[in-house]
């Protein structure tokens, strides 16, 4: 289960400098729980981060700022942490790691699935961003996974399962960045379903996947 | 959103001053040198004078201080750290107010939390940036921040190896700024401008005014010479 496919450095710079939109961020943490790899670089670009935040200039802050900063400390807080109800982790070894599965609500096993046609499911994680679309898709194996339209890019993080397409093959904690360029068939790998968290850039519009199977593939 | 704030600061960190940037100083051998009784930093006596390992390592010290509750140490490490913070923000075209705010909810997030502080794993300004980061996502974007949880039955934790090497700490702050010093002009840019300003790399390719290939084989390249200086395998 080793992961041969990694976010791009300029992924994890964008999601290190805070730059990065929070359905975007989803896919790049869940693969960072999967990733040692990963989050040693996510550490290294932190550390730059810190080196440039010494190297600034100074700007001179209010005299009364640390005034206010003390009495802050002071007040009594309420630990405002998340919104986000804590996921049941669903027994000891669940298939979506966190932070994805607390957006899910719960494990694989507990979701409601909505079908999306010859055995497909999908399912719409709700994300405080509105400009891009993640959800998790269940292909059953041996099966095309559904590609759509889009103009932009497009993850694909595997969290069960493998697909493969023109570029290689895709298992657990492996993210396939792809764009518009990439024309590719990906499909699920024989023996079990490929469950994967798909984000992309544009509200998703699949295709009727049963249009899509009884015409060539080709051009859709 | 930050495109949208124009006010003297966010000219100032313009395009236009990428390469030769006053407030980029501390790399700049030939820029200005800050004047410690110019700054109107009081306490920043402190460390001024000091080389970046020896700040690094004081930094480290104080903060973890803080986290047994030292108001002293506290005060320094605000002394040091709040005018940095606020430039930075600044930087990234939030206003000097809003600036402030955020540098305020930092600072009583690095009290409350300084004793998870481990200055084993990283510096204190390592630190400190992603506090800061999260606070100004949390207040300016309202939005969450996805992190992966390590407490998490699902979360690979690290081999032995990658947990000890890791580059973050605090001793290896020095190596790491000498690196970036290293940096040609353009890679130090795409770096601030990516760290700073919050953008994407269109954007950093039209304040630049060069082809986003560029900017992509810039940062790339920026970040393989900081990696080759700090000994680490790419
Ligand atoms: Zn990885």
């Amino acid at each position: 289960m080793t992961i041969s496919h990694h976010p791009g450095e300029e992924l994890l710079l964008d999601y290190v400098a805070g730059s990065l939109a929070e359905t975007w961020s989803l896919a790049v943490a869940t693969h960072l729980a999967l990733c040692p790899m990963c989050r040693r670089t996510v550490s290294e670009l932190e550390a730059v981060g810190g080196e440039l935040v010494s190297a600034v200039a100074p700007v001179p802050v209010e005299d009364d700022l640390y005034d206010s900063i003390v009495a802050a400390t002071n007040a009594a807080h309420e630990d405002s942490v998340s919104s986000r109800p804590v996921a049941d982790s669903s027994g000891p070894n669940p298939i979506l790691p966190e932070p994805l599965r607390s957006y899910l609500g719960g494990d694989v096993d507990s979701l409601e699935w909505r079908r999306l046609g010859l055995g497909a499911h999908q399912l719409p994680i709700p994300t405080g961003d509105e400009l891009t679309t993640a959800r998790l898709l269940r292909i059953p194996a041996g099966r095309p996974v559904p590609t759509h339209s889009h103009g932009g890019l497009e993850l694909t993080l595997v969290l069960s399962g493998a697909f493969s397409d023109s570029t290689g093959t895709y298992g657990r904690g492996d993210l396939q960045e792809a764009d518009e360029s990439i024309d590719h068939q990906p499909q699920a790998a024989l023996g079990e379903d490929c469950i994967c968290l798909a984000v992309t850039d544009a509200p998703l519009r699949f295709k009727s996947l049963g249009a899509r199977m009884v015409q060539p593939l080709i051009g859709i | 959103m930050f495109e949208t704030a124009i006010n003297s600061n966010a000219a100032t960190f313009g395009g236009s001053m990428v390469g030769k940037d006053p407030k980029w100083d501390r790399f700049d051998a030939d820029g200005p040198k800050r004047n410690p009784a110019t700054t109107n930093v009081k306490t920043e006596r402190a460390v001024t004078s000091v080389d970046p390992d020896q700040t690094s390592k004081s930094m480290s010290d104080l903060l973890v201080r803080v986290g047994d509750q030292d108001q002293d140490a506290f005060r320094a490490v605000f002394d040091y750290f709040a005018p940095r913070l606020k430039a930075f923000l600044m930087g990234q075209g939030t206003s000097p107010q809003m600036a402030e705010e955020v540098v305020q909810e930092t600072m009583v997030k690095i009290w409350r939390k300084a004793d998870q502080y481990d200055p084993a794993r990283a510096a204190a300004s390592t630190w400190i940036f992603t506090i800061a980061r999260n606070m100004r996502i949390d207040h300016l974007r309202k939005s969450n921040r996805p992190e992966p949880d390590m407490n998490d039955p699902a979360f690979i934790p690290d081999p032995e190896p990658l947990a000890t090497e890791a580059i973050s700490q605090a001793q290896d702050s020095a190596q790491l700024y000498a690196a970036m010093a290293e940096l040609s002009e353009d890679q130090r840019a795409v770096l601030k401008l990516a760290y700073f300003e919050e953008k994407a790399h269109p954007e950093i390719a039209d304040a630049l005014g060069i082809p986003l290939g560029t900017v992509k084989s810039r940062i790339r390249l920026a970040l393989k010479n900081i990696r080759s200086r700090i000994g680490d395998s790419e």
